[in-house]
């Protein structure tokens, strides 16, 4: 008696216990799925496109300066780490991290803040647009 | 029934086994194309290593063939057949692959005579490459007496001549190797080894270090630019010039600053008096060339304040130790006058 109560009760526990782990994993695959991450409508870069905007912050090796998450060989700490940009208040630690200074700064850093190390690395408004578009997703 | 059923196993087996080979050559076909390929050979010397790659894999394709045919064949008939006749044996086990073998090997030989220079006429300019941990040091020598041109992690080449290559280090061993254009040469202490090597197309094409040499022998590479004569004529021209004086207030402060935190002491720039050392690449006009860090990162103004600032997190293990000490704007002026020597 004692000891199929415990059988029943192993029972009881395994059961719940795979359906916990089945939604769990359902929940993880879910939000894998839901690989675009949303940026607010106030950082919307108009004519901006993520994902250009990824192949080319790899073909300006911004890496040589910055972290970048998931960008290979961007592993420098000589400016700052660009994860959560999307967060970020200031650019810079100059202007409001708004999409116009944001496009201004990546084309010509130092016409913001004359002092900083950052060059202009001859980057078009447009390639621009979609670096900035790329870097609010990182948040 | 078991027997049948085995049958349609294996035969499902062999078709994925088949699918899996086509598909993995399909995806190596489509990788041949770019600017490292010995499959896609632009210079004679690579021309005849692709022949003899090819010829070889259509041989070795031939026999496989050939022996799994033999093969099945004698799982299929246990009894015994012909195919144990000893003739079968010393004709396909010894007379064969010796003769097979021994053709291969003489025009393997002859082709290797063609590309060391053999009996040619001296080749009319000299290239000498000597490696260095982990960089290349390219000087060119337009006939015997005359000065070389220093210059580093790029080499260009005139197309349609032969260029002499003569190939040393000054450390490790290292290899030379460009495939799209030729085969490897090693990089021996104390010696120094020599090879011709041709383009025929104009374009740009990737070399690198074939012979381990430590930390940064992955990225111990180069780019090597085949100019049209006259266009490389310019070229060779503008290298033996000086590096310019730059009359932009902004490039002045980012001289003063190479001389003032002493980077002469390891770079040599043509023309400025502080700027002797030997230890790092030669940087006259290192503005024009295509990598920084031996093809390892593209050249700019960015990358190479990146660099300046802290190369270990571009190439860890690198020689040059990193400078923190400029404050943001000369950092940048620094590396603006860097890539205004072109």
């Amino acid at each position: 008696m004692h000891a199929s109560t415990t059988a029943a009760g192993t029972d009881r526990i395994s059961r719940g216990a795979w359906r916990a782990g089945l939604s769990l994993l359902l929940c993880c695959v879910l939000n894998a799925c839901d690989s675009t991450p949303r940026v607010p409508d106030h950082l919307r870069v108009v004519g901006g496109d993520p994902a250009q905007g990824e192949r080319l912050v790899t073909r300006y090796a911004c890496g040589a300066c910055h972290v970048i998450p998931n960008v290979k060989g961007a592993n420098s700490y000589v400016g700052p780490p660009l994860n959560m940009f999307g967060r970020r208040t200031l650019i810079g630690g100059h202007v409001p991290n708004t999409p116009d200074n944001l496009v201004r700064w990546i084309m010509d850093p130092p016409s913001i803040a004359p002092r900083t190390a950052m060059p202009a690395v001859g980057v078009s408004r447009d390639e621009a647009r979609h670096i900035a578009a790329y870097l609010y997703t990182l948040r | 029934m078991h027997n049948g059923w085995q049958a349609r196993t294996s035969n499902r087996a062999l078709g994925r086994a088949a699918a899996l080979v086509i598909a993995m050559l399909s995806t190596g076909c489509g990788s041949l194309e770019g600017i490292q390929s010995a499959l896609q050979p632009q210079g004679i010397s690579a021309q005849s290593i692709a022949t003899v790659w090819w010829i070889m894999f259509w041989g070795a394709c031939a026999i496989l063939l050939l022996v799994m045919v033999l093969a099945i064949y004698a799982l299929r008939r246990p009894k015994p057949s012909r195919l144990g006749h000893p003739y079968l044996i010393i004709g396909g086990g010894l007379v064969f692959p010796i003769v097979t073998l021994t053709a291969l090997l003489t025009y393997g030989l002859s082709i290797g005579h063609e590309f060391h220079g053999g009996a040619a006429a001296p080749a009319p300019l000299r290239i000498e490459v000597i490696g260095k941990r982990w960089w290349w040091e390219v000087r060119y020598r337009n006939g015997p007496s005359a000065t070389p041109i220093v210059s580093a992690n790029e080499i260009h080449l005139p197309v349609g001549v032969p260029v002499e290559f003569a190939v040393s280090t000054s450390d490790v061993i290292h290899s030379l190797w460009i495939p799209s254009l030729a085969g490897k040469i090693d990089m021996v202490p104390g010696k120094v080894n020599r090879v011709r090597i041709q383009a025929d197309t104009p374009g740009v094409y990737r070399g690198q270090c074939a012979e381990y040499c430590g930390t940064q022998h992955t990225w111990m590479a180069f780019y090597v630019v085949a100019h049209t004569p006259d266009e490389f004529e310019a070229w060779l021209a503008n290298e033996q010039r000086h590096a310019r004086v730059p009359s932009e207030a902004f490039l002045q402060r980012g001289r003063n600053a190479f001389v003032d935190a002493g980077c002469g002491a390891c770079h040599r720039i043509r023309g400025v008096e502080q700027a002797f050392g030997a230890l790092g690449p030669d940087l006259t006009h290192v503005g024009s060339r295509r990598s920084l860090g031996a093809g390892t990162i593209d050249n700019h103004v960015g990358t190479l304040a990146g660099w300046i600032a802290d190369s270990h997190a571009i190439k860890p293990g690198n020689l040059m130790p990193p400078f923190a000490a400029f404050d943001g704007e000369t950092l940048r002026a620094l590396a603006a006058y860097l890539e205004s020597l072109q």
